[in-house]
């Protein structure tokens, strides 16, 4: 049963599987462990984000190709949504048409970009999306008739998801049953599900041809695969996947903007929990999004301290002071990234995973 | 191509025979600035357009070559370009300021003066840090694309915030030395005095870069080693100090740019490295990676097309970037001048 659920990709590890259970369980019961608002959001926000990592890692970690486009199909959804239910009005009929509408503005948006460009070396597709991705964000904001522009758009939501919307009176376990427990509910079903598609694509066949490609093109080639339609569908897949978690992000949200689902800060996040949680390890964008994220909220309270502490030091106190601001946080993000880039390019999974081989074989 | 070639050197045994040179992209630019007359309309108007975009084309230029030359030669792309572009603009801010009485007064050669010293810093300091980049950065990640992705882009999120934590977030205004603003009238046509001198320097060091890359030992090593680098090893050329020295230059270069472009935006902003790296690279993209005269057409193309468009269709202009992209490699798929085995 677990091993066709998993798809016989078991974490193989201990400390990994604890970790792993740890994560899973705190997020099914976080209303109920974790009451407030600002917990709760936190807590959907890693929801979300596994599901965006790990369809990043479909592409970085299994595919070995570097896109930064990603946020582009991330906004699409998210914006699908809004712009579905802004127009529509807040029904479940609206819903799936702008979910519907997103994945397939993404779809062939990805199919195009990946046929025109995935033919050449990594590099240059990295260029291109990067380039892409910018000129999308500019006409998202421009478009403001559609999409609200910068402001971007607030919406209503169906009324079984609104925080209006209430189950029972009495609160349950000292958490109320309203829309916003419902929505969570449906948030996080909604990532497993589709954390498990994914896990179940990358060890099918299809899943072993992209490894391959990503350890030697030339060589996945030669054994008669088309390297670029696989390509071209691992990009497409992993859109797809984007696409859905910006749909979540906005119907959790209510809202959506530029800054919310598009800007280039979130496909850095992205990149940063790919890394720490592990490339080409679908369980190290769960454990990636957690660290991250929790590390994200709390970092910046951590940060205050240390540049308090620090202003008073003579000489070197009002730089250092300055390096510690809370609003340099990226800085040291940045860093850990570079680091973590050299000496743990497996990852937080990758190296659970080694030490779990007791060493001996590299993961 | 070989059919001419092989008669030459028939002819004349000991002569190299020589490569046709492909004018085609060339042609471009005077062929986009003609189509772009009768659309303005106006001459006048049509001068003004083409020496701001020559001027932005020159620019940005500067900044690409390094980057261009750098992933011929070693394969590496550096996303952290960026960085020395901001530094170079953060400097301008802080050395231009240091001279207000230079900038402040009307003499346009303590101006230039002023404008000069602040390139020099820039050109010292985006120079020496691009010596870091490359030794703590790019060296241990050498021949590892998808590492060499992460890995600069990690480099251009820290300089960017180390940028951050000096100058402040802020945008911080750079205006023009008192005696360059405004514009000169050459007929009827408006052009502003500081784009002229922008197309001055930008010229001088398109010339400097032409006659190193074409004239010099150095020069002929460099291109060798874009064509192939294992050739140039065998033959005993250091290969890597050649590689490190190109990187310096490139960073100085664009570190130049930067203090150039601050002043053209009049105002810095930290993530000005950010937004003109994209820039850069459609620029080196439509060049054809690796090539220094394809950036160069790749720039000027950009730079007046963004001019052409901002005047006849604002919101185009936004994406005329991209489309120019596309279609230059509808055209050439890798890019303008295509180098060899890229």
């Amino acid at each position: 049963m677990l091993r066709s659920v998993l798809s016989n990709d078991f974490p193989r590890s201990r400390v990994l599987t604890a970790l792993l259970v740890v994560i899973v369980l705190g997020l099914a019961f976080a209303p109920f462990l974790f009451p407030g608002a600002k917990s709760l959001s936190v807590a959907a926000k890693i929801l979300v984000f596994i599901v965006l990592v790990a369809s990043y890692d479909l592409l970085l970690g299994y595919t070995g190709i570097v896109s930064f486009a990603h946020t582009m199909f991330f906004g699409i959804g998210a914006y699908g949504i809004a712009i579905a239910l802004a127009r529509l009005g807040p029904t479940w009929g609206a819903v799936a048409v702008g979910v519907v509408t997103g994945l397939a503005v993404s779809l062939v948006l990805s199919f195009v970009i990946g046929l025109f460009s995935l033919r050449v070396k990594a590099i240059f597709y990295a260029m291109i999306t990067l380039a892409v991705a910018a000129a999308f964000q500019t006409l998202a904001s421009q478009l403001s008739d559609f999409t609200g522009g910068e402001d971007g758009l607030t919406f209503k939501v169906p009324e079984m998801l609104s925080p209006g919307f209430s189950l029972a009176e009495e609160p349950f376990l000292g958490a109320s049953l309203d829309g916003k427990l419902i929505s969570y509910y449906l948030l996080f079903f909604v990532a497993v599900a589709l954390f498990l598609v994914m896990l179940r694509i990358v060890n099918s066949p299809f899943g072993r041809v992209l490894q391959a490609i990503r350890e030697n093109d030339f060589r996945a080639e030669a054994l008669g695969y088309r390297t670029v339609i696989y390509r071209t569908l691992s990009n497409v897949l992993g859109a797809g996947f984007a696409t859905l978690a910006g749909a979540m992000l906005a119907l959790w949200l209510r809202y959506n903007g530029p800054d919310t689902s598009l800007s280039f800060e979130i496909m850095l996040d992205i990149l940063l929990m790919v890394v720490i949680g592990g490339m080409g390890t679908m369980y190290g964008a769960i454990v990636g999004s957690t660290v991250f994220i929790l590390t994200q909220s709390y970092l910046q309270d951590l940060m205050k301290l240390a540049s308090g502490g620090v202003a008073h030091l003579p000489a070197v106190g009002g730089f250092l002071s300055a390096l510690l601001s809370p609003d340099r946080w990226l800085l040291w993000l940045g860093v850990l990234f570079v680091l973590s880039v050299y000496y743990f390019p497996t990852g937080i999974v990758g190296k659970l995973r080694t030490r779990a081989l007791g060493g001996t074989r590299r993961a | 191509m070989n059919a001419p070639a092989t008669t030459a050197a028939a002819a004349k045994p000991d002569a190299l025979p020589k490569v046709r040179t492909d004018l085609l992209p060339l042609l471009l630019v005077p062929a986009l600035a003609l189509v772009a007359l009768p659309l303005v309309g106006s001459f006048p108007t049509w001068v003004t357009l083409t020496v701001a975009g020559i001027a932005m084309g020159l620019i940005v230029f500067i900044i690409a070559s390094g980057l261009t030359l750098v992933f011929g030669l070693m394969d590496i792309l550096n996303f952290g370009h960026g960085v020395f572009i901001a530094l170079g603009a953060f400097l301008a801010t802080t050395v231009l300021g240091g001279m207000a009485d230079w900038t402040g007064s009307q003499n346009i050669f303590a101006n230039l003066t002023a404008i000069f010293a602040a390139m020099l810093v820039a050109m010292a300091a985006a120079g020496a840090v691009g010596m870091a980049f490359e030794r703590v950065i790019i060296r241990p990640v050498y021949g590892q694309h998808l590492k060499q992705i992460l890995i600069t882009m990690g480099g251009m999120i820290v300089g960017e915030e180390l940028i951050k934590a000096i100058w402040g977030p802020q945008a911080i205004p750079l205006p023009l030395p008192a005696g360059l603003r405004g514009a000169v009238l050459i007929g009827d046509a408006a052009i502003e005095k500081y784009r002229l001198v922008a197309v001055v320097v930008g010229l001088a060091i398109f010339g400097l870069i032409f006659w190193v890359l074409n004239r010099t030992k150095a020069g002929l090593l460099i291109r060798a080693g874009v064509q192939d680098r294992e050739m140039v090893e065998a033959l005993g050329y250091r290969i890597r100090r050649l590689f490190v020295g190109v990187f310096v230059a490139g960073s100085a270069l664009a570190g130049i740019g930067g203090v150039l472009w601050g002043l053209f935006q009049q105002s810095v902003i930290p993530q000005i490295g950010a937004q003109v790296n994209i820039l850069i690279f459609i620029v080196i993209i439509i060049g054809g990676l690796g090539s220094a005269g394809g950036s160069f057409v790749g720039a000027l193309l950009v730079g007046l097309l963004a001019n052409y468009t901002g005047f006849l269709a604002p919101k185009v202009a936004l994406f005329s970037n991209i489309l120019l992209m596309v279609m230059v490699l509808l055209w050439r798929p890798q890019g303008l001048y295509p180098v060899a085995k890229r």
